[in-house]
Protein backbone atom coordinates (compact mmCIF):
# COMPACT_ATOMS: atom_id res chain seq x y z
CA UNK A 1 0.00 0.00 0.00
CA UNK A 2 3.14 2.39 0.86
CA UNK A 3 4.38 1.14 -2.39
CA UNK A 4 1.09 2.74 -4.48
CA UNK A 5 0.84 5.51 -2.41
CA UNK A 6 4.02 6.58 -3.46
CA UNK A 7 3.97 5.81 -7.12
CA UNK A 8 0.41 7.58 -7.09
CA UNK A 9 2.70 10.95 -6.02
CA UNK A 10 5.29 10.38 -8.25
CA UNK A 11 2.68 10.24 -10.85
CA UNK A 12 0.81 13.44 -9.61
CA UNK A 13 4.47 14.85 -9.44
CA UNK A 14 4.72 13.75 -13.17
CA UNK A 15 1.58 15.46 -14.58
CA UNK A 16 2.06 18.90 -12.63
CA UNK A 17 5.78 18.89 -13.86
CA UNK A 18 4.58 18.71 -17.55
CA UNK A 19 6.82 16.14 -18.88
CA UNK A 20 7.26 16.54 -22.49
CA UNK A 21 7.22 13.11 -23.28
CA UNK A 22 4.40 12.19 -21.60
CA UNK A 23 1.92 14.64 -22.93
CA UNK A 24 3.47 14.25 -26.16
CA UNK A 25 2.22 10.96 -25.70
CA UNK A 26 -1.29 12.55 -24.65
CA UNK A 27 -1.42 14.71 -27.81
CA UNK A 28 -1.03 11.68 -30.14
CA UNK A 29 -4.02 9.77 -28.53
CA UNK A 30 -5.93 12.84 -28.41
CA UNK A 31 -5.16 13.44 -32.02
CA UNK A 32 -5.76 9.69 -33.62
CA UNK A 33 -8.92 9.38 -31.64
CA UNK A 34 -10.82 12.74 -32.67
CA UNK A 35 -9.69 12.12 -35.90
CA UNK A 36 -11.31 8.51 -36.43
CA UNK A 37 -14.43 10.66 -34.25
CA UNK A 38 -14.78 12.99 -36.90
CA UNK A 39 -14.44 10.57 -39.89
CA UNK A 40 -16.47 8.28 -38.12
CA UNK A 41 -19.16 10.73 -37.73
CA UNK A 42 -18.71 12.12 -41.35
CA UNK A 43 -19.53 8.43 -42.63
CA UNK A 44 -21.82 7.31 -39.68
CA UNK A 45 -24.67 10.13 -39.08
CA UNK A 46 -25.88 10.34 -42.76
CA UNK A 47 -25.50 6.30 -43.00
CA UNK A 48 -27.61 6.23 -39.53
CA UNK A 49 -29.75 8.61 -40.76
CA UNK A 50 -30.35 7.18 -44.14
CA UNK A 51 -30.81 3.86 -42.93
CA UNK A 52 -33.46 5.46 -40.42
CA UNK A 53 -35.73 6.65 -42.83
CA UNK A 54 -35.72 4.97 -46.17
CA UNK A 55 -37.30 1.00 -46.20
CA UNK A 56 -35.79 -1.89 -48.14
CA UNK A 57 -35.41 -5.52 -48.55
CA UNK A 58 -33.45 -6.51 -46.02
CA UNK A 59 -33.28 -3.46 -43.74
CA UNK A 60 -33.89 -5.37 -40.76
CA UNK A 61 -30.77 -7.38 -41.21
CA UNK A 62 -28.70 -4.69 -41.59
CA UNK A 63 -29.95 -3.09 -38.74
CA UNK A 64 -29.28 -6.02 -36.68
CA UNK A 65 -25.68 -6.44 -37.95
CA UNK A 66 -24.87 -2.34 -37.69
CA UNK A 67 -25.73 -3.38 -33.60
CA UNK A 68 -23.82 -6.10 -33.54
CA UNK A 69 -20.85 -4.52 -34.79
CA UNK A 70 -21.48 -2.02 -31.94
CA UNK A 71 -20.01 -4.23 -29.67
CA UNK A 72 -16.71 -5.69 -31.78
CA UNK A 73 -13.71 -6.41 -30.23
CA UNK A 74 -10.64 -3.76 -30.80
CA UNK A 75 -8.29 -6.63 -31.63
CA UNK A 76 -10.37 -8.43 -34.19
CA UNK A 77 -10.27 -4.92 -35.80
CA UNK A 78 -6.55 -4.45 -35.23
CA UNK A 79 -6.54 -7.76 -36.62
CA UNK A 80 -8.05 -7.07 -39.73
CA UNK A 81 -6.65 -3.79 -40.63
CA UNK A 82 -3.15 -5.53 -39.92
CA UNK A 83 -3.98 -7.80 -42.28
CA UNK A 84 -5.17 -4.91 -44.84
CA UNK A 85 -1.88 -3.14 -44.42
CA UNK A 86 0.99 -5.43 -43.78
CA UNK A 87 3.06 -5.58 -46.74
CA UNK A 88 1.54 -8.58 -48.42
CA UNK A 89 -2.06 -7.18 -47.90
CA UNK A 90 -4.33 -6.20 -50.40
CA UNK A 91 -3.23 -2.31 -49.20
CA UNK A 92 0.23 -2.73 -48.10
CA UNK A 93 2.16 -0.52 -50.61
CA UNK A 94 0.45 2.47 -49.17
CA UNK A 95 2.88 1.80 -45.82
CA UNK A 96 0.45 2.91 -43.54
CA UNK A 97 1.43 -0.06 -40.75
CA UNK A 98 2.68 0.92 -37.66
CA UNK A 99 1.93 4.94 -38.47
CA UNK A 100 -0.85 6.90 -36.80
CA UNK A 101 -2.97 6.66 -40.02
CA UNK A 102 -3.09 3.04 -39.25
CA UNK A 103 -4.18 3.84 -36.00
CA UNK A 104 -6.80 6.41 -37.01
CA UNK A 105 -7.83 3.84 -39.74
CA UNK A 106 -8.24 1.15 -36.85
CA UNK A 107 -10.37 2.85 -34.55
CA UNK A 108 -12.42 4.35 -37.51
CA UNK A 109 -14.06 0.56 -37.80
CA UNK A 110 -14.50 0.53 -34.29
CA UNK A 111 -16.45 3.80 -33.68
CA UNK A 112 -17.86 3.54 -37.02
CA UNK A 113 -20.88 0.92 -36.28
CA UNK A 114 -21.37 2.74 -32.54
CA UNK A 115 -22.36 5.78 -34.05
CA UNK A 116 -23.75 4.40 -37.45
CA UNK A 117 -26.08 2.72 -34.77
CA UNK A 118 -26.87 5.27 -32.16
CA UNK A 119 -27.79 7.69 -35.25
CA UNK A 120 -29.79 5.29 -36.85
CA UNK A 121 -31.67 4.56 -33.42
CA UNK A 122 -32.22 8.74 -32.74
CA UNK A 123 -33.18 9.39 -36.12
CA UNK A 124 -35.40 6.86 -36.26
CA UNK A 125 -37.21 7.97 -33.16
CA UNK A 126 -37.40 11.61 -33.92
CA UNK A 127 -38.83 10.47 -37.59
CA UNK A 128 -41.57 9.11 -35.54
CA UNK A 129 -42.69 11.84 -34.44
CA UNK A 130 -41.66 14.58 -37.71
CA UNK A 131 -42.46 12.20 -40.16
CA UNK A 132 -46.46 13.22 -41.23
CA UNK A 133 -45.02 17.14 -40.66
CA UNK A 134 -41.95 17.39 -43.20
CA UNK A 135 -43.96 15.62 -45.46
CA UNK A 136 -46.96 17.92 -44.84
CA UNK A 137 -44.42 21.09 -45.38
CA UNK A 138 -43.70 19.39 -48.72
CA UNK A 139 -39.98 17.19 -48.34
CA UNK A 140 -39.35 13.95 -49.83
CA UNK A 141 -37.94 11.12 -47.26
CA UNK A 142 -34.08 11.63 -48.71
CA UNK A 143 -34.93 15.55 -47.90
CA UNK A 144 -35.77 15.02 -43.96
CA UNK A 145 -32.67 14.34 -43.75
CA UNK A 146 -30.35 16.81 -42.74
CA UNK A 147 -33.43 18.20 -40.97
CA UNK A 148 -33.40 15.39 -39.03
CA UNK A 149 -30.35 15.00 -38.35
CA UNK A 150 -29.99 18.91 -37.09
CA UNK A 151 -33.17 18.66 -35.13
CA UNK A 152 -31.72 15.63 -33.19
CA UNK A 153 -27.71 17.81 -32.75
CA UNK A 154 -28.49 17.43 -28.79
CA UNK A 155 -28.28 13.76 -28.84
CA UNK A 156 -26.18 12.83 -31.56
CA UNK A 157 -23.69 14.72 -29.93
CA UNK A 158 -23.90 11.84 -27.06
CA UNK A 159 -23.67 9.51 -30.07
CA UNK A 160 -20.44 11.62 -31.03
CA UNK A 161 -18.80 11.77 -27.53
CA UNK A 162 -19.73 7.64 -26.57
CA UNK A 163 -18.23 7.30 -29.77
CA UNK A 164 -14.71 9.55 -28.80
CA UNK A 165 -14.49 7.31 -25.37
CA UNK A 166 -14.99 4.25 -27.41
CA UNK A 167 -11.57 4.89 -29.37
CA UNK A 168 -9.70 7.16 -26.82
CA UNK A 169 -10.17 3.95 -24.18
CA UNK A 170 -9.12 0.73 -26.48
CA UNK A 171 -6.15 -0.55 -26.82
CA UNK A 172 -6.04 -3.72 -28.97
CA UNK A 173 -6.72 -2.31 -32.15
CA UNK A 174 -3.83 0.93 -31.74
CA UNK A 175 -1.42 -1.94 -30.40
CA UNK A 176 -1.94 -4.45 -33.28
CA UNK A 177 -1.52 -1.26 -36.18
CA UNK A 178 0.57 1.05 -34.76
CA UNK A 179 2.90 -1.38 -33.07
CA UNK A 180 3.56 1.31 -29.83
CA UNK A 181 6.52 2.51 -31.40
CA UNK A 182 8.44 5.40 -28.80
CA UNK A 183 7.73 8.88 -30.29
CA UNK A 184 5.76 7.56 -33.30
CA UNK A 185 2.35 5.50 -32.44
CA UNK A 186 2.60 5.42 -28.38
CA UNK A 187 -0.82 6.51 -27.12
CA UNK A 188 -2.12 6.72 -23.31
CA UNK A 189 -3.48 3.11 -23.36
CA UNK A 190 -0.60 1.20 -24.86
CA UNK A 191 2.06 3.15 -22.91
CA UNK A 192 0.26 2.18 -19.86
CA UNK A 193 0.39 -1.71 -20.95
CA UNK A 194 3.92 -1.41 -21.60
CA UNK A 195 5.13 0.82 -18.35
CA UNK A 196 3.31 -1.66 -16.52
CA UNK A 197 4.78 -4.50 -17.66
CA UNK A 198 7.78 -2.87 -17.15
CA UNK A 199 7.40 -2.18 -13.92
CA UNK A 200 7.25 2.27 -14.69
CA UNK A 201 3.94 2.05 -12.39
CA UNK A 202 4.46 6.32 -11.91
CA UNK A 203 4.07 6.74 -15.80
CA UNK A 204 1.22 4.04 -16.39
CA UNK A 205 -0.77 5.32 -13.60
CA UNK A 206 0.06 9.44 -14.47
CA UNK A 207 -1.70 8.37 -17.95
CA UNK A 208 -4.45 6.69 -16.30
CA UNK A 209 -5.25 9.46 -14.11
CA UNK A 210 -5.23 11.31 -17.45
CA UNK A 211 -7.85 8.95 -19.50
CA UNK A 212 -9.85 9.12 -16.53
CA UNK A 213 -10.22 12.89 -16.73
CA UNK A 214 -10.68 12.43 -20.04
CA UNK A 215 -13.60 10.01 -19.80
CA UNK A 216 -15.11 12.49 -16.83
CA UNK A 217 -14.75 15.28 -18.94
CA UNK A 218 -16.46 13.24 -21.91
CA UNK A 219 -19.82 12.40 -19.76
CA UNK A 220 -19.77 16.09 -18.20
CA UNK A 221 -20.31 16.88 -22.06
CA UNK A 222 -22.71 14.79 -22.59
CA UNK A 223 -24.51 15.59 -19.31
CA UNK A 224 -24.13 19.74 -20.29
CA UNK A 225 -25.53 18.49 -23.49
CA UNK A 226 -29.04 17.28 -22.02
CA UNK A 227 -28.84 20.46 -20.24
CA UNK A 228 -28.70 22.90 -22.54
CA UNK A 229 -31.30 20.81 -25.04
CA UNK A 230 -33.65 20.85 -21.89
CA UNK A 231 -32.91 24.17 -21.16
CA UNK A 232 -33.91 25.32 -25.01
CA UNK A 233 -37.15 23.09 -24.57
CA UNK A 234 -35.11 20.75 -27.92
CA UNK A 235 -35.25 17.52 -25.42
CA UNK B 1 -48.97 33.16 -52.25
CA UNK B 2 -48.10 37.00 -52.49
CA UNK B 3 -51.52 37.56 -54.11
CA UNK B 4 -52.80 35.86 -50.86
CA UNK B 5 -50.90 38.22 -48.83
CA UNK B 6 -52.09 40.88 -50.53
CA UNK B 7 -55.93 39.91 -50.82
CA UNK B 8 -55.42 39.60 -47.08
CA UNK B 9 -54.46 43.12 -46.46
CA UNK B 10 -57.53 44.10 -48.05
CA UNK B 11 -59.70 42.05 -46.99
CA UNK B 12 -58.54 43.14 -43.05
CA UNK B 13 -61.58 44.51 -42.08
CA UNK B 14 -64.14 43.03 -44.40
CA UNK B 15 -63.68 39.96 -42.94
CA UNK B 16 -66.03 38.51 -45.46
CA UNK B 17 -65.50 35.32 -47.56
CA UNK B 18 -64.85 35.50 -51.73
CA UNK B 19 -67.56 34.63 -53.17
CA UNK B 20 -65.27 31.49 -54.74
CA UNK B 21 -62.52 29.78 -53.50
CA UNK B 22 -59.32 28.82 -54.25
CA UNK B 23 -59.72 24.99 -54.61
CA UNK B 24 -62.82 22.65 -53.94
CA UNK B 25 -63.09 19.30 -52.92
CA UNK B 26 -64.46 16.48 -54.19
CA UNK B 27 -64.93 12.69 -52.38
CA UNK B 28 -66.10 9.76 -54.65
CA UNK B 29 -67.14 6.53 -53.82
CA UNK B 30 -64.55 6.90 -50.76
CA UNK B 31 -63.24 3.67 -48.11
CA UNK B 32 -60.79 3.64 -45.91
CA UNK B 33 -60.80 -0.10 -44.34
CA UNK B 34 -57.83 -1.00 -41.56
CA UNK B 35 -57.75 -4.28 -39.98
CA UNK B 36 -60.27 -5.38 -41.61
CA UNK B 37 -62.54 -2.14 -40.26
CA UNK B 38 -64.09 0.54 -42.30
CA UNK B 39 -63.07 3.84 -40.45
CA UNK B 40 -64.37 6.00 -43.70
CA UNK B 41 -67.21 5.93 -46.22
CA UNK B 42 -68.41 8.50 -48.61
CA UNK B 43 -69.76 8.06 -51.64
CA UNK B 44 -70.13 11.45 -52.79
CA UNK B 45 -69.09 14.87 -50.78
CA UNK B 46 -68.48 18.38 -51.94
CA UNK B 47 -66.58 21.03 -50.27
CA UNK B 48 -66.73 23.99 -52.01
CA UNK B 49 -68.21 26.53 -49.81
CA UNK B 50 -66.97 29.83 -50.57
CA UNK B 51 -66.24 30.25 -46.43
CA UNK B 52 -64.96 27.45 -44.59
CA UNK B 53 -66.25 24.17 -44.32
CA UNK B 54 -66.43 22.64 -41.13
CA UNK B 55 -66.53 19.11 -40.10
CA UNK B 56 -67.73 17.56 -36.86
CA UNK B 57 -68.54 14.34 -35.50
CA UNK B 58 -68.04 12.24 -32.27
CA UNK B 59 -64.82 10.92 -30.36
CA UNK B 60 -63.63 8.38 -33.73
CA UNK B 61 -65.70 9.55 -36.42
CA UNK B 62 -63.02 9.73 -38.94
CA UNK B 63 -62.62 13.03 -39.13
CA UNK B 64 -58.77 13.08 -38.57
CA UNK B 65 -58.65 9.88 -40.80
CA UNK B 66 -60.85 12.46 -43.56
CA UNK B 67 -58.17 15.34 -43.13
CA UNK B 68 -55.40 13.19 -43.56
CA UNK B 69 -56.93 11.30 -46.21
CA UNK B 70 -57.33 15.16 -48.38
CA UNK B 71 -53.92 15.53 -47.52
CA UNK B 72 -52.31 12.66 -49.06
CA UNK B 73 -50.49 11.03 -45.71
CA UNK B 74 -52.91 8.72 -46.04
CA UNK B 75 -53.96 5.90 -48.81
CA UNK B 76 -57.72 5.42 -49.67
CA UNK B 77 -58.59 2.33 -49.62
CA UNK B 78 -61.00 2.70 -53.00
CA UNK B 79 -62.24 5.67 -54.36
CA UNK B 80 -60.59 8.94 -55.34
CA UNK B 81 -60.18 12.44 -53.39
CA UNK B 82 -59.88 15.97 -56.44
CA UNK B 83 -58.72 18.88 -55.57
CA UNK B 84 -58.78 21.36 -58.43
CA UNK B 85 -58.83 25.20 -58.65
CA UNK B 86 -61.81 26.29 -59.73
CA UNK B 87 -60.33 29.41 -61.46
CA UNK B 88 -58.11 26.63 -63.50
CA UNK B 89 -55.09 27.92 -62.10
CA UNK B 90 -53.29 24.58 -62.27
CA UNK B 91 -52.08 22.15 -59.75
CA UNK B 92 -53.38 23.01 -56.56
CA UNK B 93 -51.04 23.77 -53.11
CA UNK B 94 -52.32 22.21 -49.86
CA UNK B 95 -51.44 22.72 -46.21
CA UNK B 96 -52.39 20.58 -42.89
CA UNK B 97 -52.56 22.02 -39.29
CA UNK B 98 -52.53 18.78 -37.51
CA UNK B 99 -54.48 17.52 -34.29
CA UNK B 100 -51.15 17.62 -32.62
CA UNK B 101 -48.76 20.10 -34.46
CA UNK B 102 -44.76 19.19 -34.27
CA UNK B 103 -42.57 22.28 -34.27
CA UNK B 104 -39.10 22.13 -35.25
CA UNK B 105 -36.19 21.86 -32.28
CA UNK B 106 -35.25 25.66 -33.76
CA UNK B 107 -36.53 29.34 -32.80
CA UNK B 108 -39.87 30.85 -33.76
CA UNK B 109 -38.44 32.53 -37.03
CA UNK B 110 -36.36 28.90 -37.77
CA UNK B 111 -39.73 27.19 -38.28
CA UNK B 112 -40.54 29.92 -40.53
CA UNK B 113 -37.41 29.59 -42.50
CA UNK B 114 -36.91 26.42 -43.06
CA UNK B 115 -40.72 26.36 -44.59
CA UNK B 116 -39.52 29.35 -46.97
CA UNK B 117 -36.08 28.39 -47.75
CA UNK B 118 -38.15 24.54 -48.57
CA UNK B 119 -40.77 26.81 -50.64
CA UNK B 120 -37.52 27.72 -52.86
CA UNK B 121 -37.55 31.47 -51.72
CA UNK B 122 -34.17 33.28 -51.85
CA UNK B 123 -32.76 34.37 -48.76
CA UNK B 124 -33.15 38.18 -48.90
CA UNK B 125 -36.97 37.74 -49.67
CA UNK B 126 -37.05 35.33 -46.67
CA UNK B 127 -36.51 37.71 -43.55
CA UNK B 128 -39.47 40.12 -45.20
CA UNK B 129 -41.70 37.51 -45.56
CA UNK B 130 -40.07 35.77 -41.58
CA UNK B 131 -41.46 39.60 -40.66
CA UNK B 132 -44.90 39.70 -42.09
CA UNK B 133 -46.12 36.36 -40.69
CA UNK B 134 -44.72 37.15 -37.52
CA UNK B 135 -46.80 40.02 -38.11
CA UNK B 136 -49.82 38.05 -38.62
CA UNK B 137 -49.50 35.37 -36.38
CA UNK B 138 -48.54 38.27 -33.30
CA UNK B 139 -45.27 36.60 -32.49
CA UNK B 140 -42.99 39.82 -33.11
CA UNK B 141 -41.65 39.49 -29.43
CA UNK B 142 -41.24 35.62 -30.14
CA UNK B 143 -38.54 35.66 -33.21
CA UNK B 144 -35.84 34.39 -31.26
CA UNK B 145 -36.89 32.16 -29.04
CA UNK B 146 -37.18 28.28 -29.02
CA UNK B 147 -40.43 27.35 -30.85
CA UNK B 148 -41.20 24.50 -28.50
CA UNK B 149 -41.38 26.58 -25.17
CA UNK B 150 -43.49 29.13 -26.39
CA UNK B 151 -47.39 28.86 -24.67
CA UNK B 152 -49.98 26.04 -25.98
CA UNK B 153 -51.59 29.24 -27.81
CA UNK B 154 -48.59 31.12 -29.33
CA UNK B 155 -47.81 27.52 -30.80
CA UNK B 156 -50.51 26.92 -32.46
CA UNK B 157 -50.50 30.20 -33.78
CA UNK B 158 -46.49 29.39 -35.17
CA UNK B 159 -48.03 26.43 -36.15
CA UNK B 160 -51.06 28.12 -38.41
CA UNK B 161 -48.64 30.85 -39.73
CA UNK B 162 -46.07 28.17 -40.48
CA UNK B 163 -49.02 26.24 -42.71
CA UNK B 164 -49.63 29.71 -44.49
CA UNK B 165 -45.62 29.64 -45.32
CA UNK B 166 -46.57 27.13 -47.80
CA UNK B 167 -48.67 29.33 -49.46
CA UNK B 168 -51.64 26.97 -49.99
CA UNK B 169 -54.54 27.04 -51.96
CA UNK B 170 -56.25 24.77 -49.28
CA UNK B 171 -55.58 24.57 -45.71
CA UNK B 172 -56.88 21.74 -43.50
CA UNK B 173 -57.15 22.40 -39.69
CA UNK B 174 -57.98 19.78 -37.27
CA UNK B 175 -59.02 20.91 -34.12
CA UNK B 176 -56.71 24.14 -34.78
CA UNK B 177 -58.36 25.95 -31.00
CA UNK B 178 -58.96 22.51 -29.02
CA UNK B 179 -55.97 22.75 -26.12
CA UNK B 180 -56.36 27.06 -25.84
CA UNK B 181 -58.41 29.19 -23.82
CA UNK B 182 -61.70 31.20 -24.71
CA UNK B 183 -59.23 34.62 -25.75
CA UNK B 184 -56.30 32.01 -27.43
CA UNK B 185 -59.78 30.38 -29.03
CA UNK B 186 -60.50 34.04 -30.71
CA UNK B 187 -56.98 34.80 -31.78
CA UNK B 188 -56.94 31.92 -33.79
CA UNK B 189 -60.42 32.30 -34.69
CA UNK B 190 -59.44 35.89 -36.21
CA UNK B 191 -57.00 34.05 -38.07
CA UNK B 192 -58.53 31.87 -39.79
CA UNK B 193 -61.36 34.66 -41.09
CA UNK B 194 -58.48 36.25 -42.38
CA UNK B 195 -57.22 33.70 -44.10
CA UNK B 196 -60.31 32.42 -45.56
CA UNK B 197 -61.31 35.47 -46.47
CA UNK B 198 -58.25 36.04 -48.59
CA UNK B 199 -59.33 33.23 -50.60
CA UNK B 200 -57.74 30.25 -49.21
CA UNK B 201 -60.01 27.82 -49.08
CA UNK B 202 -60.45 25.83 -45.05
CA UNK B 203 -61.96 22.73 -44.39
CA UNK B 204 -61.37 22.53 -40.62
CA UNK B 205 -62.28 20.12 -37.87
CA UNK B 206 -63.62 21.29 -34.50
CA UNK B 207 -65.93 19.76 -31.50
CA UNK B 208 -66.23 23.67 -30.53
CA UNK B 209 -69.89 23.89 -32.16
CA UNK B 210 -69.74 27.75 -30.89
CA UNK B 211 -67.15 27.88 -33.08
CA UNK B 212 -68.74 26.17 -35.80
CA UNK B 213 -71.24 28.78 -35.87
CA UNK B 214 -68.66 31.76 -35.69
CA UNK B 215 -66.88 30.15 -38.94
CA UNK B 216 -68.64 27.93 -41.18
CA UNK B 217 -69.94 28.85 -44.47
CA UNK B 218 -71.16 24.93 -44.52
CA UNK B 219 -71.03 22.70 -41.84
CA UNK B 220 -70.67 18.57 -42.00
CA UNK B 221 -71.60 15.81 -39.63
CA UNK B 222 -69.54 12.64 -39.88
CA UNK B 223 -70.52 9.80 -37.41
CA UNK B 224 -68.94 6.43 -37.80
CA UNK B 225 -67.06 6.91 -40.53
CA UNK B 226 -69.73 8.08 -43.07
CA UNK B 227 -71.62 11.80 -43.55
CA UNK B 228 -74.89 12.17 -41.58
CA UNK B 229 -75.39 15.61 -43.14
CA UNK B 230 -74.28 18.38 -44.41
CA UNK B 231 -75.95 21.58 -44.87
CA UNK B 232 -75.01 25.28 -44.62
CA UNK B 233 -74.18 26.62 -41.16
CA UNK B 234 -77.67 28.42 -40.26
CA UNK B 235 -80.12 25.68 -41.77
CA UNK B 236 -78.04 22.36 -39.49
CA UNK B 237 -78.49 24.48 -36.09
CA UNK B 238 -81.71 25.48 -36.69
CA UNK B 239 -83.02 22.72 -38.81
CA UNK B 240 -81.05 19.72 -38.64
CA UNK B 241 -82.79 17.06 -40.64
CA UNK B 242 -80.81 13.89 -40.34
CA UNK B 243 -81.65 11.86 -36.70
CA UNK B 244 -77.61 11.83 -36.24
CA UNK B 245 -77.74 15.44 -36.55
CA UNK B 246 -80.74 16.05 -34.06
CA UNK B 247 -79.00 13.60 -31.99
CA UNK B 248 -75.18 15.10 -31.84
CA UNK B 249 -76.95 18.80 -31.19
CA UNK B 250 -79.03 17.47 -28.24
CA UNK B 251 -76.20 15.28 -26.97
CA UNK B 252 -77.20 12.04 -27.48
CA UNK B 253 -75.67 11.02 -30.31
CA UNK B 254 -73.83 7.17 -29.17
CA UNK B 255 -70.45 6.70 -30.54
N1 LIG C 1 -53.73 4.15 -39.17
C1 LIG C 1 -54.82 3.63 -38.57
N2 LIG C 1 -54.99 2.29 -38.46
C2 LIG C 1 -56.07 1.76 -37.86
N3 LIG C 1 -57.04 2.50 -37.33
C3 LIG C 1 -56.95 3.84 -37.40
C4 LIG C 1 -55.84 4.47 -38.03
N4 LIG C 1 -56.00 5.80 -37.94
C5 LIG C 1 -57.17 5.98 -37.29
N5 LIG C 1 -57.74 4.82 -36.97
C6 LIG C 1 -59.04 4.64 -36.31
O1 LIG C 1 -60.00 5.34 -37.07
C7 LIG C 1 -61.00 5.88 -36.23
C8 LIG C 1 -61.19 7.35 -36.53
O2 LIG C 1 -60.04 8.05 -36.11
P1 LIG C 1 -59.90 9.62 -36.25
O3 LIG C 1 -58.57 9.99 -35.71
O4 LIG C 1 -60.21 10.03 -37.61
O5 LIG C 1 -61.04 10.13 -35.27
P2 LIG C 1 -61.51 11.61 -35.06
O6 LIG C 1 -62.86 11.74 -35.64
O7 LIG C 1 -60.49 12.56 -35.53
O8 LIG C 1 -61.65 11.64 -33.48
P3 LIG C 1 -61.18 12.77 -32.43
O9 LIG C 1 -62.33 13.72 -32.34
O10 LIG C 1 -61.04 12.01 -31.17
O11 LIG C 1 -59.92 13.39 -32.90
C9 LIG C 1 -60.56 5.61 -34.79
O12 LIG C 1 -61.30 4.51 -34.32
C10 LIG C 1 -59.09 5.25 -34.93
O13 LIG C 1 -58.72 4.30 -33.96
MG1 LIG D 1 -59.11 13.78 -34.68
Amino acid sequence: MQNFAEELRAALLLILSGDPDMWSIVLLSLRVSLTATVVAAAIGLPLGAILAVTRFPGKQLVVVVVNALMGLPPVVVGLTVYLLLSNSGPLGVLSLLYTPTAMIVAQVLLVLPIITALTRQIISELDGEYADQLRSLGLSRMQTVPTLLWDGRFQLMTALLAGFGRAVAEVGAVLIVGGNINHVTRVMTTTIALETSKGNLALALALGVILIMIALMVNAAVAATALRAQRLSHA
Amino acid sequence: MRDHTDQLRANWAKDAAPAVPACRVDVSDLTVARDRKTLLNIPALTLNAPGPSVIIGPNGAGKSVLLRLIHGLLPATTGQIALTDPSGGGAVKQAMLFQKPVLLRRSVSGNLGFVLRQQGVPWRARRARIDELLAQGHLQTRAKQPARSLSGGEQQRLALVRALATGPDLLLLDEPTAPLDPAATREIEGLIRQISASGIKIVMVTHDLGQARRLASEVILLHRGQVQEQAPTDRFFALPRSAAAQAFLSGDLLR
